[in-house]
C-alpha cells in the first residue's frame, strides 16, 4: 500500500463497508440533496468548491449516466473484488495479487501521456487526483474466463483525462501501458508476458462516456491488486481490456499490439466486447457465474455488451463482431 | 498392535484419501472457497483424480527401485479413489458448471479439446473401475492386464486436459507432465 502522505485518507476515516452500503440513507437523513443520485453528497460538495477547469465543466455538463442499469446493481462484497484477481504482475492464480499488492508501493507514481496530440506531459499521480477528482460509478464486469461482478468505482471519466492533453485528428487510438518493474511487480520476475502488459482503445471507444478512469473501490484508495494507483475501466468489454497500474497512455494512429491478442491472437481479440454469441474457443460465453454466491446458484445469462448496448452498440455498427472479436 | 500387518494399513490410506475430500467440504461451509466455489471444487477435484492416478502409476516404479511390495496392496484402492474423484469432477462439472444444458454440453463434449480428452479419460476410469475386481480378472484373463495399461493413456489425457485449460501459466501441468514422463521413463526395461 502507498505511505500515508497529508492527502491522503488515514484508516480511520476510511468507511465501514456496511456503513458505506447505507450511506444514501444516511446522507439523505443528514438533509442533503436526495438528487444526489450516483453522486455522494460530499463529492458534490467538493467539486463544487473546486476551482479546476475539469471541476467547472463537469457542473456545466454533468457527467452521463449508463441508461441502461437493470434495477439497481448489487455490488459484490468488497472482499470478494479484493481477493479474487487476475494480475499476473503479482502472481499467477486467484489469490497472490492480494497476497503480494503490499510489494506495489504507489509513490511516486505518474503518468505520462504522449503521441498524437497537443500538449503532451507527465502528471503525477496525487497532481490528477486533484485536478480530475472523484465520482462513483457502479459497473457489472466481466471476465473473459466466463465469471462476473459488480463494482463501485470512484475515479474519473477517460474522456475528461484525455481532452486535457488534446489529441489530434491523427490520433485513431489510445494505448495503454502498466508498469514495469520486477521490484514492485515480483510476477514480473517470470516471463509469462511480454512485459509491460499493454492494452489499447479505438479512440471512439476511449472518447466514450462509460470509459473510466478508476481510482478507488468502496469509498477506499484502489488495492494493489485491484490495479493500484489507477486503472481503466471499460465495462463493455471483457475484463482483460481494463488495464491495471497505469504509467503510460499513447495517441497512435495505427492499432495497438494489446498484450493478450499478441501472447493468443485466436482467443483474445483487440475490440473483447463482450459477446454471448462469440465464444471463446474453449469455452462458452453465453453464461458466467456471479462472484460470491452459493455453489447451487445458476449462472446469469450474458449480455451482449454486457448489459451496456444501449450505450456502446452503435460504436460498432457495421461491423461483423464474430470477425472483429 | 502389530505394525506389520497389512490389515493396519488400508484403513489408514483409505481415510488419508478421504482427507481432500473433508478438505474440500470444510471449505466449502466455511466459505474458505468463495467467491467461486464451483471454480475451487473443480479444480480440487481434477487435482486429486489426477495426483491418486499418478500414484498408482508410481507403485511398480517403487517396487522395482526400492523392492517395497506393499504398496501393491494398496493400489487398487487407490486407483478406485481416482476414479472416485474423477467422477465428482464430472459430476460437478455436468451439474454446477454446465447446469445440465445438454446442447451446450454436447458441443464441449465433442468440440471443445481439453474436455474431449478430459471425458475420454474419465471413460478410460470408469472401465477400469468397473473391472477392479476379481471376477472381471477371471473373465478377463490376459486381456484384464491390457485393458488396465489404460491407465497410462488415461495418466496422459488428464495432463493435456489440464495444461489445455490454462490461459497462460503452464507451469502446474508441465509439473504433473514431468511426474508422468519419469514414472514412465522407470518401467523401462532395466539395460543389462
Amino acid at each position: 500500500m502507498s505511505k500515508l502522505s497529508k492527502n491522503r485518507v488515514s484508516p480511520s476515516e476510511i468507511t465501514d463497508e456496511k456503513v458505506w452500503n447505507r450511506r444514501r440513507q444516511i446522507i439523505g437523513a443528514g438533509g442533503l440533496a436526495a438528487g444526489a443520485g450516483l453522486l455522494g453528497g460530499a463529492a458534490m460538495i467538493a467539486r463544487a468548491l473546486s476551482d479546476s477547469p475539469e471541476r467547472q465543466e463537469k457542473e456545466r455538463n454533468p457527467v452521463f449516466r449508463p441508461v441502461s442499469s437493470p434495477g439497481k446493481l448489487e455490488p459484490t462484497p468488497y472482499r470478494y473484488i479484493t481477493s479474487y484477481n487476475n494480475f499476473y504482475e503479482l502472481g499467477v492464480g486467484k489469490r497472490a495479487p492480494a497476497e503480494n499488492a503490499h510489494y506495489l508501493k504507489t509513490r511516486p507514481w505518474t503518468v505520462t501521456v504522449s503521441g498524437e496530440c497537443e500538449k503532451p506531459g507527465t502528471l503525477d499521480i496525487d497532481e490528477l487526483l486533484r485536478r480530475f477528482g472523484q465520482e462513483e460509478r457502479i459497473y457489472r464486469f466481466r471476465c473473459v474466463e466466463a465469471w462476473a461482478m459488480v463494482v463501485p468505482w470512484q475515479g474519473f471519466s477517460l474522456a475528461e483525462l484525455l481532452r486535457h492533453f488534446q489529441p489530434t485528428s491523427r490520433a485513431k487510438y489510445v494505448e495503454f501501458e502498466t508498469l514495469y518493474d520486477p521490484q514492485r511487480m515480483p510476477g514480473q520476475k517470470r516471463r509469462l508476458i511480454d512485459w509491460p502488459y499493454r492494452e489499447g482503445l479505438r479512440i471512439d471507444e476511449a472518447m466514450h462516456p462509460l470509459a473510466f478512469i478508476a481510482t478507488g473501490l468502496y469509498g477506499r484508495e484502489l488495492p494493489g491488486q485491484n490495479g493500484a494507483p489507477l486503472r481503466l475501466v471499460v465495462p463493455w468489454k471483457y475484463g482483460f481490456k481494463s488495464i491495471k497500474s497505469i504509467v503510460s497512455i499513447r495517441f497512435t494512429e495505427q492499432m495497438p499490439v494489446t498484450t493478450w491478442n499478441e501472447l493468443q491472437p485466436d482467443e483474445y481479440g483487440f475490440y473483447a466486447n463482450v459477446n454471448p454469441d462469440v465464444p471463446h474457443p474453449r469455452w462458452s460465453q453465453r453464461r458466467h457465474r456471479v462472484l460470491g454466491k452459493g455453489i447451487f446458484s445458476e449462472k446469469e445469462p450474458t449480455l451482449p455488451f454486457n448489459g451496456y448496448a444501449e450505450e456502446v452498440a452503435h460504436l460498432y455498427d457495421g461491423m461483423d463482431l464474430r470477425k472483429y472479436f | 498392535m502389530n505394525f506389520t500387518s497389512a490389515r493396519l494399513y488400508k484403513p489408514l490410506i483409505f481415510a488419508l484419501c478421504l482427507l481432500p475430500l473433508a478438505q474440500l467440504a470444510w471449505g466449502l461451509f466455511s466459505g474458505a472457497l468463495q467467491p467461486n466455489p464451483v471454480e475451487a471444487l473443480l479444480h480440487g477435484t481434477g487435482d486429486w483424480a489426477l495426483r491418486l492416478l499418478l500414484v498408482t502409476l508410481a507403485v511398480t516404479p517403487l517396487k522395482r527401485l526400492t523392492g517395497w511390495r506393499r504398496p501393491m496392496l494398496w493400489r487398487r484402492m487407490l486407483g478406485l479413489f481416482s476414479f472416485f474423484y474423477a467422477a465428482l469432477h464430472f459430476t460437478i462439472w455436468l451439474v454446477l458448471d454446465r447446469e445440465l444444458l445438454w446442447s451446450e454440453i454436447l458441443v464441449d463434449l465433442t468440440k471443445r479439446p481439453y474436455i474431449v480428452v478430459g471425458f475420454s479419460a474419465f471413460l478410460i476410469l470408469c472401465a477400469l473401475a468397473a473391472t477392479s475386481n476379481a471376477w472381471s480378472m477371471r473373465r478377463l484373463g490376459q486381456g484384464w492386464k491390457r485393458l488396465h495399461r489404460l491407465a497410462y493413456l488415461a495418466a496422459l489425457l488428464g495432463v493435456l486436459h489440464y495444461w489445455w485449460l490454462v490461459k497462460a501459466d503452464v507451469r502446474e501441468p508441465l509439473i504433473y507432465l514431468g511426474v508422468f514422463l519419469v514414472l514412465m521413463v522407470l518401467r523401462l526395461p532395466a539395460r543389462t
